[in-house]
């Protein structure tokens, strides 16, 4: 392989040293900017962006877990702001990582911009002309024929067009001063252009992943929300519990699109290994009845530009809470996150402001759900993340759960300040199973009766996704041509004999990439040998003093 | 899904059985490198490196203890091929749903680069040591520290994807480690032929010969890493709803990615070539082993299919 250094456009001649003010900034712009496309600044650029990365994956970022940034503020509550005011837990978002990348591509365009036009003008322009000692090429020798130099030179020309070399003959003496080395008419040919530009298709596709990556954020957005079965959302960002969006997106210009979850299974193996989550929804726009559509792990909704996702699950237990005066409220439920996912054991809330006309206090129910409940020790437990024996451990309050109170509260819990200012105070608690009923102290009765799943689902659109992909396909196929392509370069020059019988011919190649092109080289004048032996009158003569008719080949391989 | 026990034993045994196998391998590779004389056999003739002269000379006799070491790693391989074949069929599915066979896949990836570049480049052969005893250490580690019972599959892993993504993963980790060791024997190799003293070093293939095969299969292994990244973000767009989110394991990958793009410039590049190159590359055999260790075993990301707890 190659260890030569690529040849480097040529740089545009200095200014000339002229005392002006613009002349000498355009002098410091040019040099600037001659050390930034410089490839070494690239290698620097590349470290650079992958330490600045590092960060990103030690220290948790928002992105990725609020949860997580929020428990690092609390376990380290003086470093966690300075590291914050440094982006740390936005790591790739940040200005300095920014920076990097888009000095590197910067400097990347700089450098390849001006290959391509070298590029685009080598394709149309003819091979160069051969070098004089073509023994100082890598791979070079000598053959000796009884064929006249022309028509040596039209053998090997047709040699190189079978296989598709471009060949371009000059005569030598004419365009080289005559000396020991250079003389006699010559051949060059070339090919292998598919490695540069396979070069070229690499570095600008990875320009055109970025875009694309640029444009799936500024315009793409995201939103979570949980559906119990038989229940719905449609696609606005007021129903997400949680959303992000891009800076250019528009909350009026989402796709209108309603989705309802009707069925949702979850499956296991033997060893209870979740196996596969499907739901069963119907999608539509608003108001219509909608296409029904299964989706899954590994498997989601794909329209037009959006997706649909079930990103997760888990269990809703419904109650049945009937207040003293006999009024009912059936079947009310909440979702309550699974803690543990190999036994969906879940922890949850279920709250209920508005219990009708005439009734202060509102009542929140607080516990601990088991989809097979199990007694250890006085506590409920779950032992198989299937809903086989649905058990909860709740707490009941009654009181003011402040949801009016301005300041937001997860639907998971309860505020724990109400419970401390007294405002909401415990009333009763028991374990319960499907059917059973805790009576709290005024008489309302709370009964288990069953359990629902939910699905988490999310909902994304992001307009970049093809285009990164297109652009992911032509980096691959870009680096392919550019690693294992090789571009030969092929000279021929022919010369009398020393002893005056026949013709010289001398040959060299300069190869990039591929390898090993001694092997070649040994090869393909082996095989001009042979076709210089069927068209010459008379067996060749060996080169002076009666060599063997092999070719000499350098032995080196760069 | 059920596991079949007896196939899953014969799994096990095999891992002892490879481990075993590769143990002797380092004996008779140690053995050739302690009664060897200086290895006659180059890749790189004269002209590309210094001490890389010499005539092909008729086998010595530390070249049984070598082939010796050959055969011994390749039945080695057919074993250790043979641990996740069983453990494919045991669960039925591909052998490498959690980090224990993974890490095995990996290891065996390694290998076999190994044994291909052996019997391509002869001179090779001699460093067989130097990849053969990180190979036991490591699978006494994985066997140790990494163990989980053959079972079936997560959710989330059960997808073509996984065939696709994690075995082109599994093959470009794998040469990147032979690259790695390449480099790291460059390093010393070339610091010995500058003059500095290291007997047993002067037996490795020549510094120039090191550096060639650490390119090479760090050039062989770049594009199938980045198909397995591709393919890696395009599972997550359909498993997790988004194709590229700087998970852990994935802000890794790309690190690893962008150290190895950095080393094929290095390896072009004036002023870079030669030691400076071969440091990057050594990174970067440190991020893939990073990013194939403490990503999995530490961190909690998406990417937790680690079967450890
Ligand atoms: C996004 C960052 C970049 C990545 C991932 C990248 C990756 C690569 C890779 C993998 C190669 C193949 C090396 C080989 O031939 O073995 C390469 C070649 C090359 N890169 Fe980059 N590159 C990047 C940025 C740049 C920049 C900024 C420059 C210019 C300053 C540059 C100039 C070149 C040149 C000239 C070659 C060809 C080397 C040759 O033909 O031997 N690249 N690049």
């Amino acid at each position: 392989m190659s260890t030569v250094a690529p040849p480097r456009p040529a740089a545009a001649p200095p200014p000339p040293a002229r005392p002006s003010l613009g002349a000498r900034a355009w002098g410091l712009w040019l040099r600037w900017w001659r050390r930034l496309t410089a490839m070494r600044t690239a290698i620097v650029l590349l470290f650079l962006l992958a330490l600045a990365a590092i960060p990103g994956s030690l220290l948790p970022q928002r992105s990725l877990n609020q949860n997580a940034v929020r428990q690092y503020f609390a376990d380290h509550p003086t470093l966690a702001p300075v590291l914050d005011r440094l982006y740390a837990f936005d790591v790739f978002g940040s200005p300095w990582f920014a920076a990097v990348y888009l000095l590197l591509f910067v400097s990347l365009i700089g450098c390849v911009v001006p290959r391509l036009a070298e590029h685009v003008r080598a394709l149309r322009a003819a091979p160069p002309p051969a070098p004089r000692r073509l023994q100082r090429l890598p791979d070079s020798g000598e053959l000796a024929t009884a064929l006249p130099g022309p028509a040596v030179l039209d053998v090997v020309e047709e040699e190189l067009r079978v296989r598709r070399f471009r060949v371009v003959r000059r005569d030598g003496a004419a365009s080289t001063p005559p000396g020991p080395a250079a003389s006699g008419p010559e051949l060059s040919a070339e090919k292998g252009f598919w490695k540069e530009s396979g070069n070229l298709l690499f570095h600008l596709s990875l320009v055109a992943l970025l875009l694309g990556l640029a444009g799936g954020k500024l315009w793409g957005y995201e939103g979570s929300i949980l559906v119990t079965e038989g229940q719905g959302f449609c696609n606005s960002f007021q129903q997400y519990d949680t959303h992000s969006s891009g800076a250019l997106v528009d909350s009026g210009d989402l796709s209108p699109l309603c989705i309802d979850l009707e069925d949702f299974r979850a499956e296991y193996e033997e060893d209870l290994t979740a196996a596969s989550y499907t739901a069963d929804i119907r999608y539509g726009g608003p108001g219509e009845e909608g296409e029904p559509a299964t989706i899954g792990v590994n498997d989601p909704l794909r329209l037009d530009g959006d997706r649909v996702y079930v990103t997760g699950h888990g269990y809703a237990p419904r109650f049945t809470v009937t207040l003293p005066d006999g009024t009912a409220f059936t079947d009310v439920s909440a979702p309550f996150l699974p803690s543990d996912q190999t036994t969906m054991s879940s922890e949850g809330a279920l709250k209920l402001p508005d219990l009708g006309a005439g009734v202060e206090d509102q009542l929140a129910l607080e516990g601990f759900f088991a989809p097979t409940g199990l007694m250890q020790g006085g506590v409920l437990t779950s032992i198989d993340p299937r809903p086989l024996n649905p058990q909860v451990a709740v707490l009941a309050y009654q009181g003011y759960l402040g949801l009016d109170s301005g300041l937001p509260q997860s639907v998971y819990s309860l505020d724990a300040s109400q419970i401390e200012r007294g405002r909401l105070a415990e009333v009763g608690r028991a374990n319960l199973a499907v059917g059973e009923t805790l009576t709290l102290p005024d008489g309302t009765a709370v009964t288990f009766t069953g359990v629902s799943q939910f699905a988490a689902l999310q909902f994304s659109h992001d307009p970049g996704q093809v285009w990164v992909l297109a652009a992911a396909i032509a980096v691959l196929v870009g680096l392919l041509a550019l690693l294992f392509l090789r571009r030969e370069r092929f000279f021929a020059r022919v010369g009398p004999a020393p002893d005056g019988g026949g013709t010289v011919l001398t040959v060299g190649s300069l190869t990039r990439g591929g390898g090993e092109s001694a092997t070649r080289f040994a090869e393909l004048t082996g095989q001009l040998r042979a076709a210089l032996d069927e068209r010459s009158p008379t067996p060749s003569a060996p080169p002076s003093g009666g060599a063997a008719p092999e070719p000499e080949v350098s032995p080196r391989d760069r | 899904m059920t596991v079949d026990p007896s196939l899953a034993e014969l799994s096990d045994r095999l891992f002892s059985i490879a481990v075993a196998l590769y143990s002797v391998a380092v004996v008779a590779f140690s053995a050739q490198l302690a009664f060897g004389r200086r290895p006659a056999r180059e890749l790189v003739p004269a002209g590309s490196g210094g001490a890389d002269a010499g005539a092909p000379a008729a086998p010595l006799r530390s070249d049984r203890w070598g082939l010796a070491g050959l055969a011994v790693t390749v039945l080695g391989a057919a074993a250790h091929a043979g641990v996740l074949i069983t453990r494919g069929m045991a669960a039925d599915r591909l052998p490498w749903g959690n980090m224990y066979e993974f890490a095995t896949a990996v290891v065996l990836v390694g290998v076999v680069a190994y044994l291909v570049l052996a019997t391509r480049v002869p001179a090779v052969r001699d460093i067989g040591a130097f990849v053969l005893a990180p190979v036991v250490i490591s699978l006494v580690a994985i066997g140790l520290f990494l163990y989980t019972e053959t079972g079936p599959l997560v959710a989330a892993l059960r997808s073509s994807w996984l065939a696709v993504h994690v075995s082109s993963a599994i093959l470009g980790s794998g040469l990147f480690f032979v690259s790695g060791i390449a480099s790291v024997l460059y390093l010393l190799r070339s610091r010995q032929e500058a003059g500095a003293d290291g007997s047993f070093l002067s037996r490795l293939p020549g510094a120039a010969t090191l550096d060639r095969v650490a390119h090479r299969t760090a050039v062989f292994a770049f594009p199938i890493y980045t198909f397995a990244m591709i393919a890696g973000a395009i599972w997550a767009e359909s498993a997790w709803g988004r194709f590229w989110g700087w998970d852990p394991k994935e802000t890794w990958m790309f690190i690893s990615w962008v150290v190895y793009a950095g080393y094929l410039h290095a390896r072009t590049t004036v002023g870079w070539r030669g030691r400076p190159a071969a440091w990057v590359n050594v990174v970067g055999f440190a991020v893939v082993l990073f990013n194939l260790l403490y990503v999995n075993m530490v961190s909690t990301g998406l990417h937790s299919y680690g079967g450890l707890d």
